[in-house]
């Protein structure tokens, strides 16, 4: 039997490719053909909601509600943008949406690195304790939390304020679980090797042990922003000012206020979409790095 | 080296991880507390937070409550609904994305689009394409000489609607998953088989399927607990309400609704007590299962 199961790694790859090509019968040619169908279908299928989302957005009011659908728009009616915009304060609310992720997302950040290096390098007394009780609080859904979550603020007086937006998320456990397996397989040596240099806890942290674990650092602040941005049920309870509103809150509201002007909010929502795809694209091998490390979301 | 906590590292260490703890206990663990309390209040007033009186009153109001049961009901349908079909179809593609060089990160790229994007945008997208009379859906469903369907207004298609709509949005994220599991499979496995002449079939079969066990546990774990939490679908979906004569009340649209709009905390926080209940013996018997007939 003579099946050969490897491509001969000494050939250039042009020649391997037409070694290849050589190799693959027609039944071979056949199955690359139903796999890239069956896939080629499905990606379609996932495709069609953003295409008709944002071709929806280019329409005139009648092409919006034609049928047979229109494709594409015989004019793309950007105006659409602007009156969406006009209509409701998504300027305010995209801001909103910035500063409660951006500044949420340091917050994190840094309170995960600190905690993070803590149990992973320091010895003190409580640590496994702790860090049990602390991964066992990530099986109670966090929907049960709002409740309390919210007294707790309303007591401050900090219902619809941005601190009621950000306070809350300034720390994460998920994060410090997965900066936590980061920082432990950084070798011990050069942590003492550091110390016997005289370097202090805190300098090693930021020069050493944060540059080498980047990768690790942008997964779980990728995460975070998205998560952060896509954030509905606690915005939503928390403000009842028009003017604090985040992005997806205000698209639920302006529902109401659009009506049936549906080439206005899918323009609104292509708003709100767009900035997460676009950081999808281009960090989508840390993000993809992240959750496949991890296994877990949020 | 320094082996064991001292008074002085152990000083040290708390400083580090004070900042994290401090949010962590007032947003997390004391709320989880709170929380169970504040399901046995029974007469509570949240402005002052003065509690008059204790008692399992709450719960007996929600076990009374026939919405209640509608909403353990529905959520049980959408668990079930969407689970086995999202692995079932994510573990499809994996295997074939896994079968690909060419486009296969331009595949995995537009499979996993839909995770990154806010869900209520995207239920709003969905309710258009779900609209009567100019939706996708019903003109694609009119090509075949299928009726329109009333996906958003008919109670008997509401919860189909939600369902089709979380597939699509969490398909991505299993696909990712079951890509690192095929990965984490040794390449002699098939070398041997295949020298053996064992079909495709088989090899998927008595190879892929046991060897992939594990992550099969870990996307079912992760997509029974996201499910048992669905609200911001539902809400988006259906415009600010539970569906059509309710029929996708979930257990967490209960919740907001007990809370936010009759402000009946005591009542919400029993039903959220429930819900967590549910998603703990659900993960156990997982759990059990993944013992009894996963082998590593």
């Amino acid at each position: 039997m003579k099946q050969v199961l490897e491509t001969p790694a000494g050939l250039p790859p042009a020649k391997r490719a037409s070694w290849l090509l050589a190799d693959a019968g027609m039944a071979d040619v056949l199955k690359k053909g139903l796999i890239y169908t069956a896939l080629s279908i499905g990606a379609i299928t996932m495709l069609i909601p953003f295409y008709w989302m944002v071709v929806t957005s280019l329409k005139t009011p009648a092409e919006a509600v034609a049928m047979p659908p229109v494709w594409m728009p015989e004019v793309p009616q950007f105006v659409n943008y602007g009156t969406a915009l006009e209509a409701a304060p998504f300027g305010r609310y995209f801001l909103n949406s910035v500063l409660v992720t951006v500044v949420s997302t340091i917050g994190e950040l840094f309170t995960t690195i600190l905690a993070a290096f803590a149990f992973a390098k320091m010895k003190f007394y409580g640590r496994s304790l702790l860090f049990t009780v602390l991964i066992a609080t990530m099986m109670v859904p966090g929907e049960l939390l709002i409740i309390p979550n919210f007294v707790t603020l309303s007591n401050f007086g900090l219902i619809n304020t941005y601190a009621a937006l950000i306070i809350p998320y300034l720390a994460s456990v998920f994060s410090v679980f997965i900066l936590h397996q980061n920082f432990v397989s950084v070798p011990d040596e050069l942590y003492y090797a550091a110390k016997v240099d005289g370097c202090s806890d805190f300098r090693f942290l930021w020069s050493v042990m944060v540059p080498l674990s980047k990768s690790a650092i942008v997964a779980i602040t990728i995460l975070k922003v998205i998560g952060s941005w896509n954030s509905f049920m606690w915005p939503l309870i928390v403000t009842n000012d028009r003017m604090l509103r985040t992005l997806p809150v205000g698209l639920q509201a302006f529902t109401t206020e659009a009506g049936t002007k549906y080439e206005l909010l899918m323009a609104a929502s292509t708003l709100v979409v767009l900035p997460m795809i676009i950081l999808y694209l281009f960090l989508q091998k840390n993000i993809i790095m992240g959750i496949s490390r991890s296994g877990l979301k949020g | 080296m320094i082996q064991n906590p001292t008074l002085k590292s152990t000083m040290k260490a708390w400083l580090y991880i004070l900042p994290m703890m401090l949010i962590i206990f007032t947003f997390n663990l004391y709320p989880i507390v709170k929380s169970f309390a504040m399901s046995f209040y029974t007469d509570y007033n949240f402005y002052d937070d003065v509690v008059h009186a204790y008692g399992l009153g709450n719960f007996a109001t929600i076990l009374q409550d026939s919405d209640f049961y509608l909403a353990i009901k529905n959520t049980f349908v959408f668990v079930l609904g969407v689970v086995p079909i999202s692995i079932a179809l994510s573990l499809g593609i994996a295997l074939l994305l896994n079968q690909i060089k060419f486009l296969s990160g331009f595949f995995r790229t537009v499979y996993f689009l839909p995770f990154v994007t806010s869900t209520v945008a995207i239920s709003l997208v969905w309710n258009w394409l779900y609209h009567r009379n100019y939706g996708l859906m019903n003109y694609f469903l009119g090509l075949f000489g299928i009726e329109p369907v009333l996906w958003i207004t008919d109670p008997d298609y509401s919860m189909l609607a939600l369902v089709i709509m979380a597939v699509w949005k969490g398909l991505g994220f299993n696909i990712i998953l079951f890509l690192v599991g095929l990965n984490n499979i040794n390449e002699t496995y098939y070398k041997a088989a295949k020298v053996d002449g064992a079909s495709g079939i088989r090899r998927f079969w008595n190879i892929t399927l046991p060897l992939l066990g594990p992550t099969v546990f870990l996307v079912s774990v992760l997509g029974v607990i996201n499910s048992f939490k669905v609200f911001d679908e539902v809400y988006a979906l259906f415009q600010a309400k539970p569906g059509p004569a309710k029929s996708t009340l979930t257990i967490v649209y209960y919740l907001y609704e007990k809370f936010y709009t009759e402000y009946q905390y005591g009542i919400a926080a029993a039903a959220g007590v429930v819900l967590f209940v549910i998603i703990f013996a659900v993960t156990l018997i997982q759990f059990a299962y993944n013992r009894k007939f996963v082998h590593y």
